[in-house]
């Protein structure tokens, strides 16, 4: 019997601390890399980092419903376009501050992402993967049919969001730093999340429903407040992402890259956001490195999706677990 | 105005057909394997070179077609027994991923194989010119052809579904799982079945409309999100749901291009009407699905989701 | 305490009446066991009273409120909580944070996304109560997945505790269980005996007949007897019904 005078009150969650370990040291890792690429004299590396930022933030948020609340989106895209076209709508009307391009992205995402979730989060399994998977393509084909805004051919941007009224983001670099804090402030922000009291319940949503139910939580709501915290988050994704590329097209959110998203969250480890952060880092450079050797690089970046997919299901980390284990032995 | 109206009436009847012989192999895969494939629009893609491929080898659309539509077969049993066999069990997010992947390298197998350049095949001579079809009204013959054919499968489909041992399973299939395995039935070899009859249906499809478009590497793209819309508004695993949701998709996704700026027309100016009906118009069948499952989360004739 | 109050309810899965114009009155406080052969609808009835399940027709009042169309998370927070027959727990989360997530359930809002809940002392320290009361508290930090089997039911049984609710429906409590891990589950449940209602559906008759004050026979969806332990085990037609059922053998006399 233990003693109830002293009750173990708090407890850490050990398996997160090992995670913001290593999400520390890929944030280190990101943020030398402007050096190194000073260094090696290739800016071409900021650039691509840029990119992987962006993305990082998007997978990151995918993995806060995929590998927390077992929701399948496929339709994440439209967030990330969201983002992309406020930046690009908004400058077009001369409106260039970020905040504000984050502001209209982030709303124009809670609103689709709850009217959207709200249909979606009634069904289940397959339905819920082909309902996001089809609003996302419906918010792609009105981007699509907007020609003042370049219709199917995009838009390109004039000049990259200002930050109070300074062009400061022209600089790559400072670009680089800032989608770097915002993917540490979202991490952080996803960490404490997934660790609260809100988290718990979503977290239990993906164990067992049932019994969620059954200790008096709706399911629904916490799940499609999820959805929606991870749809704006993701539209900041594409507000960084119209920066770095300095065009904006609906290809940004076709639904090849809500499965890409996806893609980068298993690649990386599902249901750790550390994992999405390393996915989608892999997936990039896996994609520019194979692109190097062949323009088919597509056929290659299959095979090696449907050889995890059947060999290694928890991706890598999951793959880095087993090789940490068979070293120990 | 009429005219326009049956025409494009015609039009979203034989689009709707198409619809249906891709959406009926999905919707069974997905309602009895409870399996998410990503790559079955990519097969209808597949059947457009096939038939490509073995009409210019054998010069005739009829031999290319009988060539074209065993092979459809064999690509569907080897992709179950290469890759498909072996995710029955696993989770539908590895599912999607899988299928995701193969999606990636059966685009980038037939970039590699046939070139990016498009391929055409002609309308066979028998079926080729037009016939009048109410009053002045003349519709392309190979495409009541395609009407005709679509129908029959329709038809054809619904009677080994309704009216035979294997549709029996199906159906049974496509409620309870665990009844078909207590039936005693072969699970596996009926998977396979399905899937490459699914397969060869959307092959089939994509032989069929090969004709009249061209065959490129994009066609399997929209298509396939078209497909799942009409297999979510249908019912998961319904037949008559995937009918009746492929020709409402198809006739709203071609009527609402037409006339939705016409009716439009009325509320707006000219040149408002036509920019509100360009952005509806592609969005109508989205907010169709939209509508029918938050009455009907299940789908038309889709059971309840357990 | 609460009363529970069920009336003309119906239930059919296409042809089959698996609930029959069934009326049953639960007392404030009593321990009131249900038992029927096997497919009696038993299970059923426990789906259709905690609202995990819709019921067709009928009236379920509880505490006089009608309660007929309330979801099951609803009826959870008016106080009427379940467990279930197979155990269903949260198998990843450790066996505090299983029973901490009941106890948030009717602590304040969950709608709370900074604050690390594993940090909420309050929560913990009313979570390893209720793991004492089930003595699994020397497990508290164990994956709930590593228990074993008359752990997981001492587990759920915490969990439902844990609700605190006025009305405990239990399915099964022992299922699975024998020897020293029923002895003990018996021994919880009469210690709860008095503080709440219980409605119990228990397959051990044995337990039954010693822990219930009212017991109501189910058959084929209706309930054929209600009385007294003394009165059941007199009543001619419990005994034809059970006739042929190994369990009758076991209704002590």
């Amino acid at each position: 019997m233990s003693d109830m005078t002293t009750p173990p009150t708090t407890r850490p969650a050990p398996r997160l601390r090992g995670r913001t370990k290593a999400a520390l040291v890929l944030f280190v890792l990101a943020a030398l890399l402007p050096v190194f690429a000073w260094a090696t004299n290739d800016p071409y590396l900021v650039v691509i980092g840029t990119r992987i930022l962006a993305y990082a933030i998007a997978a990151m948020a995918l993995d806060l419903i995929l590998g927390y609340g077992a929701m399948v989106s496929f339709g994440h895209a439209a967030y990330l376009g969201f983002g992309a076209y406020a930046v690009a709508v908004l400058s077009r009307h001369g409106v260039t501050d970020i905040t504000l391009h984050l502001l209209a992205g982030i709303s124009l995402s809670a609103v689709f992402a709850l009217i959207t979730g709200w249909i979606s989060l009634r069904t289940r399994g397959i339905y819920f993967i082909m309902i996001t998977l089809a609003f996302g393509q419906m918010a792609y084909f009105f981007f699509v049919s907007l020609s003042s805004y370049g219709g199917d051919d995009g838009v390109t941007l004039d000049a990259r969001s200002t930050v109070l009224g300074q062009p400061w983001l022209e600089n790559d670099q400072v670009l680089y730093y800032t989608a770097l804090a915002l993917l540490i402030g979202l991490f952080t922000l996803c960490a404490r999340i997934v660790t609260s009291r809100f988290g718990r319940v979503l977290t239990g949503t993906r164990e067992n429903t049932t019994r969620i139910e059954a200790l008096g939580f709706a399911p629904f709501r916490y799940q499609l407040t999820a959805f929606v915290i991870s749809a704006c988050m993701t539209s900041v994704a594409g507000v960084m992402l119209a920066n770095q590329a300095e065009f904006i097209s609906p290809a940004f959110m076709s639904w090849h890259v809500s499965g890409e998203l996806i893609v980068m969250v298993v690649l990386g480890g599902i249901g750790n956001l550390t994992g999405a952060i390393g996915g989608a880092f892999l997936a990039l450079m896996l994609e520019e490195l194979l692109n190097i050797f062949t323009e088919h690089w597509k056929l290659f970046f299959g095979v090696i999706l449907v050889l995890v997919v059947l060999y290694s299901p928890d991706g890598i980390s999951g793959l880095l677990r087993k090789l940490k284990l068979g070293g120990e032995k | 105005m009429t005219n326009l109206f049956i025409l494009q009436l015609m039009n979203g009847l034989q689009f709707g057909v198409l619809l249906f012989l891709i959406a009926a192999g999905l919707t069974l895969i997905f309602g009895i394997m409870d399996f998410v494939n990503l790559a079955h629009g990519v097969l209808y893609m597949v059947g457009g070179y096939l038939m490509a491929t073995f009409v210019a080898l054998t010069g005739s659309f009829t031999m290319g077609l009988l060539l074209a539509l065993p092979t459809a077969l064999v690509v569907g049993l080897a992709l179950e027994y290469l890759v498909i066999r072996k995710l029955y069990h696993r989770s539908h997010l590895d599912q999607v991923l899988a299928t995701f992947g193969l999606l990636m390298i059966i685009t980038e197998g037939v970039k590699i194989l046939w070139g990016s350049s498009p391929l055409s095949v002609p309308i066979p001579p028998l079926l080729d010119g037009a016939i009048p079809l109410i009053g002045q009204v003349k519709y392309p013959i190979y495409r009541l052809a395609i009407i005709a054919t679509g129908l029959a499968a329709a038809a054809g489909l619904y009677l080994i579904v309704n009216h035979t041992r294997i549709g029996m399973l199906l159906r049974a299939g496509a409620t309870n799982r665990n009844m078909v395995a207590a039936l005693g039935v072969n699970i596996s070899r009926l998977f396979r079945l399905v899937f490459a009859f699914g397969v060869m249906l959307a092959c089939f499809a994509g032989m069929m409309v090969a004709p009249i478009l061209s065959v490129d590497t994009g066609m399997g793209e929209s298509i396939l999100i078209l497909t799942f819309v009409v297999v979510v508004i249908g019912g998961i695993g319904s037949i008559r749901g995937a009918f009746l949701g492929a020709l409402l998709v198809a006739t709203v996704d071609t009527l609402g291009g037409t006339f939705g700026p016409i009716l439009l027309r009325m509320v707006f100016d000219p040149a408002t009407a036509s920019q509100v009906g360009r952005t509806l118009a592609p969005m109508l069948v989205y907010i169709l699905m939209a509508i029918i499952l938050f009455a009907k989360p299940a789908g038309l004739f889709g059971r309840k989701p357990v | 305490m609460s009363g529970l109050s069920v009336r003309n309810l119906n239930k059919s899965y296409g042809a089959l009446r698996v609930t029959h114009d069934l009326s049953l009155d639960i007392h404030p406080g009593e321990l009131h066991a249900i038992i029927g052969p096997n497919g009696a609808g038993k299970t059923t009835l426990i789906t259709q009273l905690s609202g995990q399940s819709p019921s067709d027709s009928g009236e379920i009042l509880f505490d006089g409120r009608d309660i007929m169309r309330l979801s099951m998370p609803e009826r959870v927070h008016l106080g009427l909580a379940r467990s279930f027959q197979i155990t269903s727990i949260l198998p990843k989360f450790t066996v505090l944070e299983n029973v901490a997530l009941a106890v948030q359930a009717k602590d304040g809002s969950s709608f709370r996304f900074f604050r690390a809940v594993a940090q909420e002392a309050r929560l913990n320290a009313r979570a390893m109560e209720f793991l004492a009361q089930v003595s699994l508290d020397q497990s508290a930090d164990l994956p709930a997945s590593a228990l074993s089997h008359g752990d997981h039911r001492r587990l759920e049984l915490a969990m439902a505790l844990a609700s605190e609710p006025k009305l405990l429906l239990l399915d099964e409590p022992l299922a699975g269980t024998g020897g020293q891990d029923a002895e003990a589950l018996v021994d919880l449940l009469a210690a709860q005996k008095g503080r709440i209602t219980i409605v119990l559906i228990e397959h051990d008759m044995g337990a039954v007949f010693s822990l219930a004050d009212r017991i109501s026979v189910l058959v084929y969806g209706e309930i054929i007897a209600t009385g007294t332990p003394e009165e059941i085990r007199n009543n001619a037609a419990v005994r034809a019904a059970y006739l042929g059922d190994e369990e009758a053998e076991e209704i002590p006399c």
